[in-house]
């Protein structure tokens, strides 16, 4: 079979685990991943860092979890929020799942630059 | 009590092991078994006579039986039932008392409860359908070294299933250029790749090479995309000794995860592997070569759901189940009930999934399951509504495969799995518009478009082997 080479280089990116290979969420793609951890009772939070920190497991939390919060319209302005305090920060939301002590949801909304 | 008379000879099993009166205690292991005895042999004393092979029984009466409380000890067969659409055989419900083993054994219950018994002669097939472990039993069992919830914390995966890949040829490559198929695919967007079941330490490439251009691969692609990367080394060996000895060095090396084969390995080195992963916080692969030997026929042997509960008691952090929807065996509802058994903490009887009891796992950890074989893009909607996110879907030629290569193949699978998930959070139908979902994503991805064109043709639409037993 001859070597055939469709598409040239792969080059690999920072691609910061969950939807890291899709196109970045637009604010209601954002709204919609918002409404189903909020279906799933799950709490949602935010946490920031700067790019050079990444691979830590830890992030800074923005605030506390918003435990309770069923409208994603709060989760958006605190998004938003977050990102007009740390415009240079990765910013992440997380749906924390009481029921299994994990996280159900994990995406990095706003990419910082460094 | 009042002492017996010794009365040596055969009796008729039923006699002593035949109890349709008695009613299980919470305490007592409960098995299934679908029985296909000779003609001519009553229900009642094919049953009975697994009830006592299995137990205490043995075929003539002996003297110092009379020394002990065999009444304490011995196994009740307490129920038969028909065989749903199937007249020569029939399943036979059997009770035994909690201290006729050793705790934390799975080896000692299967060799009380498919030893000598499967070759006896008044059976033409016997098979065990399943098991309820007491949880007074289960909380003597380790269980899996890390657990689905640890695992996801230590990767930092969350909120889908992970991406894996068998590393192909799966025998012949050296050290150097194994680690280069490794990189390939985690830099490319897989979180796993995995030692291909048949990779130990042959002369091509030994063991100890593997693991340091292994280790190599994960921290390079770790360092270039900013994610938590692992592979699966085998550490399947012939001898314990030799086990230990290249899970100590994978840890030194500072890999997250090790690899063995449960049923070839046996359940006495899996479970000391076990107890060695959690003791040194590395997770634990659990691969099932020779299951289908088992496994397979639908009236000899041991349905796959016992080996996974038995896994779930001797620990593993990951187990293969199955695709249903690549080239090989497994029923849809049949599988799913067995991975309720690795994940759940309770599963109710449900005998449309071929679970004969309830069973309460306690607080012990859940296991990943594992779809690997014969899997590729096209597959991946379906296969994220089948197995939900606490999985591994393992893509070997369906990554490796890709006409631009290991890495382009990965990020096509790493694309069609996060669609997936987006599109299942937004509620959408992932199984009848998965063609849709993969196309709208094919459009931001050159790697996912050439891999949909690629496997565009290939089904594997065999009917199964081994039904469940449904009217």
């Amino acid at each position: 079979m001859p070597i055939t080479n469709q598409q040239g280089d792969y080059q690999t990116s920072q691609t910061l685990e969950t939807f890291g290979f899709l196109p970045k969420l637009s604010q209601d793609e954002v709204y919609e991943q918002i409404m189903y951890m909020v279906s799933q009772n799950w709490t949602p939070a935010i946490e920031h860092e700067h790019p050079t920190g990444s691979a830590n497991h830890y992030w800074t939390m923005w605030k506390l979890p918003m435990f309770g919060e069923s409208n994603p319209a709060r989760v958006m302005e605190e998004l938003e929020a977050c990102r007009r305090a740390y415009p240079d920060h990765h910013i992440r939301l997380i749906g924390y799942d009481n029921y299994t002590q994990s996280q159900g949801v994990n995406f990095v909304v706003f990419e910082g630059h460094t | 009590m009042a002492s017996k008379a010794y009365d040596a000879g055969v009796k008729e099993y039923r006699d002593m092991y035949w109890t349709p009166d008695y009613v299980p205690l919470d305490t007592d292991l409960l098995a299934c078994f679908k029985c296909t005895g000779q003609a001519g042999v009553p229900r009642e004393e094919v049953a009975a006579a697994v009830a006592a092979e299995s137990s205490t029984g043995t075929w003539s009466t002996v003297w110092s039986e009379l020394l002990t409380d065999l009444e304490y000890y011995k196994g009740r067969a307490y129920r038969i039932e028909d065989v749903p659409g199937d007249a020569e055989s029939f399943y036979a419900f059997i009770a035994y008392p909690i201290d006729l083993f050793e705790e934390g054994s799975v080896v000692n219950v299967l060799t009380s409860l498919v030893g000598n018994v499967f070759g006896f002669k008044a059976l033409r097939h016997l098979r065990l359908e399943d098991i309820r472990f007491p949880i007074a039993y289960i909380k003597t069992c380790g269980g899996p070294p890390a657990g689905i919830q640890v695992e996801r914390d230590r990767l930092n995966k969350y909120g889908r299933p992970m991406l894996g890949a068998t590393i192909k040829p799966k025998l012949g490559l050296s050290a150097k250029n194994y680690g280069r198929a490794v990189y390939e695919c985690l830099r490319g967007g897989l979180d796993l790749t995995k030692d291909d079941e048949n990779v130990n330490s042959q002369p091509f490439m030994r063991w100890r090479d593997r693991f340091e251009f292994v280790a190599v691969a994960i921290q390079k692609a770790e360092q270039e995309t900013g994610e938590r990367k692992g592979h699966y080394l085998n550490v399947t060996a012939a001898t314990p000794e030799d086990m230990y000895e290249r899970a100590e060095f994978a840890k030194e090396v500072g890999c997250p995860i090790i690899m063995h084969d449960f049923l070839t390995g046996g359940f006495t080195a899996n479970t000391g592997l076990a107890n060695w992963c959690r003791k040194n916080g590395v997770l634990l692969h659990i691969h099932r070569a020779m299951h289908a030997v088992i496994d397979r026929h639908p009236k000899h042997g041991i349905h796959f759901r016992v080996l996974a509960k038995c896994l779930r008691l001797s620990g593993g952090d990951h187990l293969h189940t199955g695709t249903v929807v690549g080239k090989l065996e497994g029923d849809r509802a049949s599988t799913l009930g067995f991975v309720d058994q690795l994940r759940e903490s309770f599963i109710p009887e449900d005998r449309s999934r071929g679970v004969f009891f309830d069973q309460d796992w306690g607080s012990l950890p859940g296991v990943f399951a594992v779809a690997s074989g014969g899997i590729h893009v096209w597959h991946m909607p379906a296969l994220l509504n089948i197995f939900g996110d606490d999985s591994v879907l393992q893509f070997g030629g369906g990554t490796q495969g890709h006409p631009s290569g290991n890495a382009a193949g990965a990020a096509a699978n790493r694309v069609a799995l996060e669609a997936s998930v987006k599109a299942r959070n937004q509620g959408r139908d992932l199984e009848r518009e998965a063609r849709d979902i993969l196309t709208e994503a094919a459009k931001s991805s050159p790697e996912l478009a050439i891999a949909m064109e690629t496997w565009k043709e290939i089904k594997f639409e065999f009917d199964t082997v081994d039904k469940l037993d449904v009217t």
